[in-house]
């Protein structure tokens, strides 16, 4: 399963640094709502629950273009078929393209969190290290998890920009609250982690069995 | 009497529970033979191959496909089937070179074959070259060196000559055509050189098969 899960991932990662079509837009998109947060809440900076709220609330909004765009080559370009005719077990396909998606984000959060600790943030984002990177990760793999699964789904749809919403956001606001909890109090002016293990032992459940769901239901989401 | 690569019987597939595409379709190809599937447009000629390649789950019979039966065993199909369709199922961003070394991997295929099949359908020139900068021609030429690179048994062709230039379906001939050898399904609308290259036709109206005295196209 590595290998052409290797082979699959290559060629995604491949796709888009020629077309650019997901991690720019998902970028510009972060760094757009963050000037929008920046002139709609009529502040100079932000701290606590409501700066975590608006990095996570972004951040979960920027994956939506990803995860819309993640099936659509194959859809386009008809890369399923192809891969249905290839000895190749589903899971491996599972598997390429949520990495993808998790580099995906990754790359995306290289540039937007600390774009988020400039423009609005109020505490240094410094204090925030390293748990905060950790929490990322951890975040990202879930997103990555469910991303995969619903735009799988999602792509069997003529409409999938709106399936893609009305499905990922509901199934990924266990993930936020618990996001959202272990980030507010690294953002604080007293900046410290306090409850991180608790919040990161229920994010990793959370990820661990969205990872379990994703693999066990994934061959039924490519049947005709 | 040998064991047939593909048998169908009485083959029943129904889209959106109201439109009959193939009904009662009956048809058995023996190894090394070549099967012509004529019809007009809409006849469900496409359907079938999709049903063969096991992209198409049937609704009714029973479908046998180099010893898989469909759907229950389509586990059994793939890396065992070559299917040249209407899309070339290559991406439009990546080289020639580049698409068919994805499909060699996936397919467990040595690299050495991706650059013997780049020179056999003539596209060394420009196997560099991303897809979308090609003409329909040469794109067909990569699908169908796409098709056989992992040297399939059965081929399941849908107007495998369409945007090629005599020269260019010549160069094929040995990959695709009566040359190679293969167990083939062919669908075409080339009624005539169908008829030349084939043991036996298979003649589609509206999802049903007919007989040789009637008129397909009507």
């Amino acid at each position: 399963m590595i290998g052409p899960a290797g082979t699959i991932l290559r060629k995604d990662l491949l796709l888009e640094w020629r077309t650019k079509e997901s991690v720019p837009a998902m970028t510009l998109f972060s760094i757009t709502v963050y000037v929008l947060f920046h002139f709609g809440l009529d502040r100079n900076s932000l701290d606590g629950e409501l700066a975590a709220g608006v990095l996570w609330v972004t951040l979960l909004l920027a994956a939506v273009i990803g995860v819309t765009r993640l099936f659509a080559t194959e859809r386009e370009q008809g890369g399923i078929d192809a891969l249905l005719l290839a000895p190749v077990d589903r899971t491996a396909l599972f598997v390429a393209k949520a990495s993808a998606l998790f580099l995906f984000l990754v790359a995306v959060e290289l540039v937007a969190v600390p774009a988020f600790g400039l423009m609005l943030l109020g505490p240094s984002l410094g204090g925030a290290l390293p748990e905060l990177p950790l929490i990322l990760l951890l975040g990202d793999l879930g997103i990555a998890a469910v991303g995969a699964l619903v735009s799988a789904l999602a792509a069997e749809t003529r409409i999938r920009e709106l399936i893609v919403p009305l499905l990922l956001l509901p199934m990924l606001v266990p993930l936020l609250i618990c996001c959202a909890q272990a980030t507010e109090p690294l953002l604080r002016p007293d900046q410290g982690p306090e409850d991180l293990g608790r919040w990161l032992g229920l994010l990793t459940l959370y990820d661990v069995v969205f990872v379990l769901v994703s693999v066990a239901v994934f061959d039924f989401l490519l049947e005709d | 009497m040998h064991d047939p690569l593909l048998t169908v019987d009485d083959l029943h597939v129904v889209y959106d529970d109201a439109v009959h595409a193939l009904n009662g379709v009956s048809i058995r190809v023996d190894a090394g033979s070549v099967v012509a599937v004529l019809g007009s447009n809409g006849a469900g000629k496409t359907t079938l191959l999709r049903v063969l390649a096991g992209l198409l789950r049937p609704h009714g019979g029973r479908v046998s496909v180099l010893g898989a039966e469909l759907p229950r065993e389509r586990w059994r199909l793939p890396g065992q089937v070559g299917y040249l369709g209407h899309e070339p199922l290559l991406y439009r961003d990546l080289s020639g070179r580049e698409n068919l070394r994805y499909h060699a991997r996936l397919h467990g295929v040595a690299e050495e074959r991706v650059a013997a099949l780049l020179g056999e359908v003539g596209m060394d020139p420009r196997a560099d070259d991303p897809v979308r900068e090609l003409s329909r021609g040469m794109v067909q030429r990569l699908a169908a060196a796409r098709a056989v690179l992992h040297d399939p048994p059965l081929l399941l062709l849908d107007e495998p000559r369409a945007n090629l230039d005599p020269a260019a379906a010549e160069l094929l001939e040995p990959l695709i055509g009566r040359a190679s050898g293969r167990t083939r399904v062919l669908v075409s609308h080339d009624v005539k050189g169908a008829l030349a290259e084939s043991d036996a036709v298979l003649r589609l109206r509206r999802g049903k098969p007919v007989g040789a005295d009637e008129d397909l196209y009507r």
